[in-house]
């Protein structure tokens, strides 16, 4: 039986942190990613050729219906036979901002299909051309509505960062894991790292909440 | 690939699929215990049951799952690989669905709970006999989508070690060197699962609704159930993704 | 076909044939809304649709805003069809950009306004002069404080729609489609959302319209004191076709039709 030592927490907190930093940039880099990504997902699958929508709407649901862990194995094992080689926290990011690209699409399909058809009409009426209809009047009411959808995604993917560690990306876990492999006390760090885990995402996510009530009305 | 290889890969499957069926069990539970805890008239039980949610929907699963196997023991209980991926993914999805739970309970006509009170149920009956099987067919699309958001987390076994598809994966890999082609090839295979599971969920979904009187939704397109928003699209799934 | 509408669109003088509908029909699945219609609208006159809901009034004016096509016939605006273009002689279906050349001749004012919440009452007014007649920022701008001058809204130019009352959210939505020059107006119930004292001001300013400009109006309302105030002509619809026409005195007090007097005896 051994016991709880915060003088051990103290020693080992420095690590933990460091890994934190870089668990935080996998999740904004990853973020970014996946918002550009899920808008170009969203933009092609409303597209009126078949040619567009069969091929786009199959990986989408491909991606999203397969496991992350799995995708960031296939994407550090084999770019690099396809003479891509990234840092494992690049090829982290990748795998990120696909995944979660696949599910930010949703949102803003919701939030696209959530603009009243009165203002594509609107649009026609005053001959808007379609770039501008999209760029001046849909997207930025659509946007409006998926800010607190998205974040939810974001902290989603938060937890989803310690995945990163399996291929070699210093994040927390990866920090508390190499630490316990050579301390053989997995109590503390582990323990801390889940800790940190709920101090960042809950905050958050009520943030989150006080943000969707003001913005989705 | 040799034959060697797929007996593998099906071993792996198999194991996947265990581990995906303790799991979703495990969750069921604690999502229908949890989420009616949330509706209790006491105030420590909806305290209680609360806090739960909030600490497993705000951890990672994976870093739960390395807790149980890697720090509990420490405490003094050795949890085999496999059970401690059951634990960690069934804990961590039960809080999810525990949100789906309450959402659709939340979501039964107000009206319902008042004529039950007129015929003095109590308050055990009310659930039982009114809220809960009306409210059960709502459950169903979020809850399909949780299960397969539990069947990609089992991959997340693999990291202990437990002889699941991906783990098989590795192993194969390390074997032939064929990267592209083994985790091509294990990528279908969760597909093919999620597409099976989707498919049982859906005649489920439709068996529940037919039991109340609703017709089932028309399906269409591969998976045609497309995940929930989390928290805006549909409030009562509480997020399509943990 | 007639073959005489060869007419410069920026000199059509009254009395000339602007708007054509010729055989039009329009279905929403089993249900034709639109039989077979056939109507001309002259150019500079102000022309009101009155009809039972359903009746497919609304419909005609979404058809000629082409957010809706026909099944069947043709529309004429001006010398060029909406709904077709003419190559090598032969009438094919129209394309967009024969579509958007057209249509820029036309335009309306929604029911619900359909203002654009995410811009001002200015930037509203002046986004489809910029990004489409191509004017200047400042030339745009002009012309919509003009406008706003016109409605009354000139105190209002930096807020945004939610802002404003459903009345002056309306009379903004009127300035916008004033601002782009349109040679027909369509009018889609433009009160009916509206506050029962708000409506006095919308229909004040349509008036001001109907009197000052040589604008062709196409309006659908309810408003049976304000068709008769302003129309030049009021059409019956009745199951998708025009069952009578005439000017408002002739209709409103002696009408032919049995169908129209109970509609008549129902509404006023």
């Amino acid at each position: 039986m051994n016991t709880w030592s915060w003088g051990y927490v103290g020693d080992i907190l420095p690590d933990l942190l460091k890994g934190l930093g870089v668990t935080v940039e996998a999740t904004v880099l990853g973020s970014l990613v996946s918002f550009a990504l899920g808008l170009v997902w969203a933009l092609a699958l409303r597209s009126p050729s078949r040619w567009v929508t069969w091929p786009v709407g199959a990986v989408v649901e491909f991606v999203r219906n397969t496991p992350l862990l799995v995708q960031l194995f296939f994407l550090f094992f084999v770019l690099p036979s396809w003479g891509l080689t990234f840092s494992p926290l690049v090829t982290g990011v990748i795998g990120l901002g696909l995944h979660y690209s696949t599910y930010t699409a949703e949102v803003y399909r919701a939030g696209i299909d959530g603009v009243p058809a009165g203002q594509w009409e609107a649009a026609v009426a005053l001959n808007l051309p379609r770039r501008r209809t999209w760029t001046a009047v849909i997207l930025p009411q659509a946007l409006r509505r998926v800010v607190p959808a998205l974040g939810n995604y974001v902290i989603a993917m938060f937890k989803d960062t310690p995945m990163l560690a399996a291929i070699t990306v210093g994040d927390m876990l990866f920090q508390a894991n190499t630490i316990g492999a050579t301390t053989f006390d997995y109590m503390e760090p582990i323990t801390v790292v889940g800790a940190l885990f709920i101090v960042i995402s809950y905050p958050t996510s009520l943030l989150l909440r006080a943000l969707e009530r003001r913005l989705v009305r | 690939m040799t034959g060697a290889l797929w007996e593998l890969f099906f071993k792996g499957v198999w194991i996947t699929v265990q581990l995906m069926v303790y799991s979703a069990a495990l969750a069921a539970a604690v999502a229908f215990g949890v989420g009616m805890a949330r509706t209790s008239r006491l105030r420590v039980v909806r305290f209680l049951s609360g806090a739960y949610v909030e600490i497993f929907r705000g951890t990672s699963a994976l870093v739960l799952m390395f807790w149980l196997f890697f720090a509990l023991p420490l405490l003094g209980w050795q949890l085999a690989g496999l059970w401690a991926g059951t634990l960690a993914l069934g804990l961590s999805y039960g809080a999810y669905g525990s949100e789906v739970v309450r959402g659709a309970l939340a979501a039964v006509a107000p009206a319902q709970r008042e004529a039950a009170v007129a015929l003095s149920f109590t308050p055990w009956q009310r659930m039982r006999k009114v809220l809960l099987p009306q409210a059960f067919p709502e459950m169903m699309p979020p809850f399909t989508n949780l299960l397969v958001e539990l069947l990609k987390g089992t991959a997340l076994a693999s990291l202990l070690s437990i002889g699941e598809l991906t783990f098989e994966a590795k192993l194969a890999r390390l074997s032939t060197g064929e990267s592209a082609q083994v985790y091509g090839i294990i990528l279908v295979l969760y597909f093919v699962i999620a597409f099976v599971v989707t498919r049982i969920m859906r005649l489920v979904e439709r068996r529940a609704k037919a039991s109340v009187g609703k017709a089932p939704e028309p399906s269409g397109g591969l998976f045609s159930r497309t995940p929930a928003a989390a928290g805006t699209a549909a409030p009562a799934a509480g997020g399509g993704k943990p | 076909m007639s073959a005489d509408t060869h007419l410069p669109k920026d000199a059509a003088p009254g009395g000339t044939e602007l708007i054509r509908f010729d055989r039009v029909t329009k279905r929403f699945g089993a249900h034709t809304v639109l039989d077979a219609l056939d109507f001309t609208v002259s150019a500079g006159k102000h022309v009101t649709l009155i009809g039972p809901s359903g009746s497919g009034k609304t419909t005609i004016l979404r058809l000629l805003m082409t957010l809706l096509k026909p099944d069947e016939g043709t529309i004429k605006v001006g010398d060029a069809y909406l709904t077709h273009e003419e190559k090598g002689g032969r009438l094919i279906p129209a394309g967009e950009k024969h579509i958007r050349e057209v249509r820029k001749n036309i335009g309306m004012v929604f029911q619900q306004f359909n203002l654009f919440p995410n811009m001002k009452v200015l930037r509203n007014i002046t986004e489809a002069p910029v990004h489409v007649l191509g004017l200047g920022k400042d030339e745009a701008e002009e012309r919509a404080r003009g406008l706003l001058d016109l409605v009354g809204l000139t105190a209002h130019l930096d807020k945004y729609p939610t802002q404003l009352s459903g009345g002056q959210q309306q009379r903004v939505a009127i300035a916008r489609a004033l601002a782009m020059r349109p040679q027909v107006l369509l009018l889609d119930e433009v009160t009916s959302a509206l506050d029962p004292e708000l409506v006095a001001g919308v229909l004040d300013v349509l008036r001001d319209i109907a009197r000052t400009t040589d604008i062709t109006m196409l309006c659908v309302t309810h408003e049976m004191s304000f068709a008769r105030d302003i129309s030049d002509d009021v059409l019956m619809f009745d199951a998708g076709r025009v069952i009578e026409s005439g000017p408002p005195e002739k209709i409103f007090t002696d009408p032919e039709h049995e169908r129209t007097r109970e509609f008549l005896g129902a509404v006023l």
